[in-house]
């Protein structure tokens, strides 16, 4: 299990040396984007309109995030299950995502996707979301407002702890990790 | 007959909203801390030290344990020598369930219509479950569901010669299928018997219990110490990242069922397992 320290936007060569169960603290610039996001967002690219968020290189965290409170910069903000993404993920790698931050594990054709557009698929610890909320300096909904919690953010983040949980070479750490304890 | 205003009712709703997503009950904070001790896996150790690591932080900065504030559950038990007086019961509810989810800061997760979308606003309305008891006493379990878990929940309806083997190949596998999109450790309620709608509400009254708390039940008791265990050997372990411990525990309700019926029912909860209990 390696240690990375990585930051926004993500370059092939760093995504390829990623492996199933890596530790990795990631800063920079990342979007949100859950269910109805993702829906519009495959809609936009379809028609060939122009996306509100920029795809190169980038990683769109699945969030739904609670208010804000007075005096911080974001609600609670732990990972929604990332499985109900899988229909739209691909054709986002095809259009230049190179990282998802979520939960739970992904579907074969996300996988094949990975593997074809080098990304990679990061875990958060889901229900961490007070803690995870301490990596996120700023917050600022830039489409998508009428969605309420699941408008798209830009979210500035520093040490935002996640593990490789699928890599683009088909590694799992949710088969490898689970063999190893099963009896 | 004894009475009692709706807006007391509505404050402490709005009060066991808040305080149920900002801290965990002692049962399963001490339920998780003893797994950290316990856990083999050095992956799922992290995971449960970042579990009590925002347990920490959310009760000390009163801020939500986890940004899916849930659908609010209530579990509600109406003595019939109480009398409501100022209101009805369930709008004095639902207002005490838009006021926590607005003064908490906590999210609005209820679509309005389940296929043409918007949202209410306020997270009503709330789930209620409500039943008519002996007494002037009026007792309320809210119980704050989040939707990664409650969506890994199922219900089949089983043959009687299924039995016992039946029960337990339906969990293990429904947790073992879950994997980590619940959020492991789950607390896991499985109801049995009654029909197929009572099926899956007393699966979800199991979760009431306090976590690792005995079934009165000797033989249900065994049970579900054995479930435990055979949950805890699918390797799913913590975020579902591999480990010992998948399950913090099981806990089963039953019904009488029809003789031609045996339905299982498999209610999860994350290890957020929010609840609280106020007897007004």
């Amino acid at each position: 299990m390696a240690e990375y320290l990585l930051k926004t936007p993500l370059k092939d060569e760093e995504i390829k040396k990623l492996k199933a169960g890596d530790k990795v603290s990631l800063s920079g610039i990342i979007y949100t984007a859950r269910d109805s996001a993702h829906e519009r967002l495959v809609k936009l690219i379809e028609s060939g309109e122009e996306l509100p968020i920029p795809l190169e290189g980038q990683i769109i965290y699945y969030v739904g995030p609670a208010p804000t409170p007075p005096g911080k910069a974001i609600g609670s903000a732990g990972p929604t299950t990332s499985y109900r993404m899988d229909p739209y993920t691909p054709l986002l790698i095809e259009n230049g995502l190179k990282g998802m931050i979520g939960k739970g594990e992904r579907t074969e054709i996300v996988v094949d996707a990975m593997k074809n557009g080098t990304a990679v698929y990061f875990a958060a610890t889901g229900g961490a979301a007070a803690l995870i909320a301490k990596s996120i300096l700023s917050s600022e909904i830039v489409a998508y407002e009428d969605l309420g919690a699941e408008a798209i953010r830009k979210l500035e983040i520093e040490s935002f702890p996640v593990i490789v949980a699928q890599d683009c070479h088909g590694g799992n750490v949710y088969v490898e990790g689970q063999k190893k304890y099963a009896e | 007959m004894r009475e009692i205003e709706s807006s007391i009712i509505t404050e402490a709703v709005a009060k066991l909203c808040m305080e149920a997503n900002f801290k965990l009950e002692d049962d399963v904070q001490e339920s998780l801390e003893k797994a950290y001790e316990t856990e083999k896996s050095p992956v799922g150790k992290e995971v449960l030290k970042q579990i009590l690591d925002n347990s920490r932080i959310a009760s000390t900065e009163r801020v939500p344990i986890c940004q899916d504030t849930g659908m609010t559950v209530i579990f509600a038990q109406l003595g019939q020598d109480l009398h409501i007086v100022g209101g009805g019961f369930e709008d004095a509810v639902n207002e005490g369930v838009k006021r926590g989810y607005t003064e908490g800061y906590l999210r609005k997760s209820i679509v309005s219509d389940p296929v043409r979308g918007g949202n209410t606003g306020d997270n009503t309305p709330a789930i209620i479950h409500l039943e008519l008891v002996e007494g002037d006493k009026l007792k309320m379990y809210i119980v704050p569901k989040g939707g990664g878990s409650e969506n890994m929940s199922r219900i089949a309806m089983m043959k009687p010669a299924d039995g016992i083997e039946g029960i337990k190949k339906f969990v293990v596998d429904g947790v073992r299928e879950a994997s980590g999109n619940p959020c492991p450790p789950v607390t896991v309620g499985v109801g049995i018997g009654g029909s197929f709608e009572r099926c899956a509400q007393i699966s979800k009254k199991a979760l009431l219990r306090p976590v690792g708390s005995d079934n009165k039940d000797p033989f249900y008791d065994k049970l579900e110490k054995e479930l435990l265990l055979l949950v805890n050997k699918t390797g799913v372990g913590p975020a579902g990242l591999g480990g010992t411990t998948t399950a913090l525990a099981v806990h089963i309700e039953t019904a009488p069922r029809h003789i031609a019926s045996f339905p299982v029912a498999m209610n999860l909860n994350c290890h957020a397992a929010r609840h609280k209990f106020i007897e007004l």
